[in-house]
């Protein structure tokens, strides 16, 4: 497997001329797992976006080295996984018809066979055939996991992972980060402490623009 | 560019269309709607072809500003917006919507022109190779500028009413060409006339396509 870094340069947000957050920068490599934490409104799920590569930083820069060679920003969802609250899936579509699309456009050349394994994961198995508009949002909060979890991405995003789930749910998505701290690296964005734990570093953005180390 | 990653996108709003009926129904009944409201005014009256050619492609103009922006506004409704960025490179989604408002449009514009012939019966075509070759390229340039013109108003606020505003003066060369040379196909021109109108119709599927493909990928981001 290629060595996987993933790095962002001074990332600086502004939104009209609020700042949200200036000067973010560091290095993931395999193993490593990165908690943003701060208040509501200071920019973690910003920040997210960002590093998902789905909103432009209004200066500074993120990046993705495989064996060192930089992966083009257009190619960057191929070796990304975002789980989020305001990640939507097709509510017509049921839960296998929606992972199957997503396999397919990604073209990751995943067998089907991953699908039923992921549900099984998710405990999503026997509901699988359900339109999602028929599920609970916890229950959509587990199928996020399993979208994101098809191609098997080096880098994990994870905004509020434990919202909406159950004690069961919640083990699950533990058991999930922890597999994925073993062959790649994890981001999440979070206040709650427990999810602080299955971290080994943490940027506090309320810290940051107050002038602190992070 | 991946076409699977397009073809599946193309594949995935057909069914969603089939399921959900979002733009289908609409357009249907505004078609029939505005088409009795003109046969109600035109009554017994003789309309000249030069008219008629212009009130065809009005409906056909108007029932393409009240469907066709689905493609991208149910998506930015829906939220789904993400999810595709997360799983596909901005040139696929825009072929694969691309794809999916011809197919759309090409069955809107079947649909509406045999009713047209059928009940407008003061409106007869002489020249059918002029008729014909005039839908099919002005299909391809409606749906192609009306597509990237849905994927910039999904972004705004006032999505229903930009629509239209936005995309008259981006469609007005096109709107004029196709009235002129359906007035030809009429009016039983040799198909040698509208080789004018042919060849502005050719150029601008052309720009309006390139332009769209290279500005997608700015608009389709936040």
């Amino acid at each position: 497997m290629p060595e996987l870094i993933f790095q962002a340069k001074d990332l600086t947000k502004t939104f009209s001329r609020r700042r949200i957050f200036s000067g973010i920068s560091f290095v993931l490599g395999k193993s490593d797992s990165l908690a943003i934490t701060g208040k509501n409104g200071s920019g973690k799920t910003t920040l997210l976006k960002i590093l998902a590569g789905v909103l432009s930083p209004s200066r500074g820069s993120t990046e993705i080295l495989s064996d060192g060679s930089r992966i083009k920003d257009a190619d960057r969802f191929l070796y990304l996984g975002l789980v989020s609250p305001y990640l939507q899936l097709y509510d017509e579509f049921t839960a296998w018809e929606n992972l199957d699309i997503f396999r397919k456009v990604r073209d990751s050349r995943v067998p089907e066979s991953r699908l039923d394994a992921l549900l099984e994961r998710v405990r999503l198995s026997d509901r699988k055939g359900d339109p999602v508009r028929t599920y609970s949002s916890g229950m959509k909060q587990r199928l996020k996991y399993a979208f994101a979890l098809i191609h098997d991405p080096p880098v994990l995003l994870l905004d509020e992972p434990a919202s909406n789930l159950d004690r069961e749910g919640i083990s699950t998505v533990y058991g999930i980060i922890e597999e994925q701290k073993k062959k790649g690296i994890v981001i999440i964005a979070t206040n709650d402490a427990e999810d602080l734990k299955y971290s080994n570093r943490i940027i506090d953005l309320d810290l940051l623009k107050a002038g602190g180390a992070s | 560019m991946n076409v699977r990653a397009a073809i599946t996108i193309f594949s995935k709003d057909i069914r969603s269309e089939l399921r959900t009926r979002y733009a289908l129904n609409a357009l249907i009944m505004f078609v029939i709607t505005t088409l009795s409201v003109i046969l109600f005014a035109i009554g017994n009256e003789s309309v000249s072809p030069e008219v008629l050619s212009g009130v065809l492609w009005i409906i056909i103009f108007f029932s393409t500003m009240s469907g066709l922006s689905r493609t991208f506004v149910s998506e930015e409704e829906r939220g789904t917006v993400l999810t595709l960025q997360l799983v596909a490179r901005p040139v696929e989604v825009y072929c694969g919507k691309l794809l999916f408002n011809l197919v759309l449009l090409f069955a809107l514009n079947t649909f509406t022109v045999a009713l047209y012939l059928i009940f407008v019966t003061s409106f007869s075509v002489s020249s059918y190779s002029i008729f014909i070759t005039t839908l099919v390229l002005g299909t391809l340039g409606l749906a192609s500028a009306s597509t990237i013109i849905a994927a910039i108003i999904s972004k705004a606020n006032t999505k229903g009413t930009l629509y239209p505003v936005l995309s008259f003066p981006i469609l007005l060369p096109l709107l004029l060409t196709v009235i002129n040379a359906t007035k030809m196909a009429a009016d039983g021109a040799a198909l040698s006339e509208a080789a004018g109108e042919f060849q502005v119709l050719a150029s601008y599927l052309v720009v309006i396509t390139a332009v769209s493909y290279l500005l997608f990928e700015h608009v389709w981001k936040d």
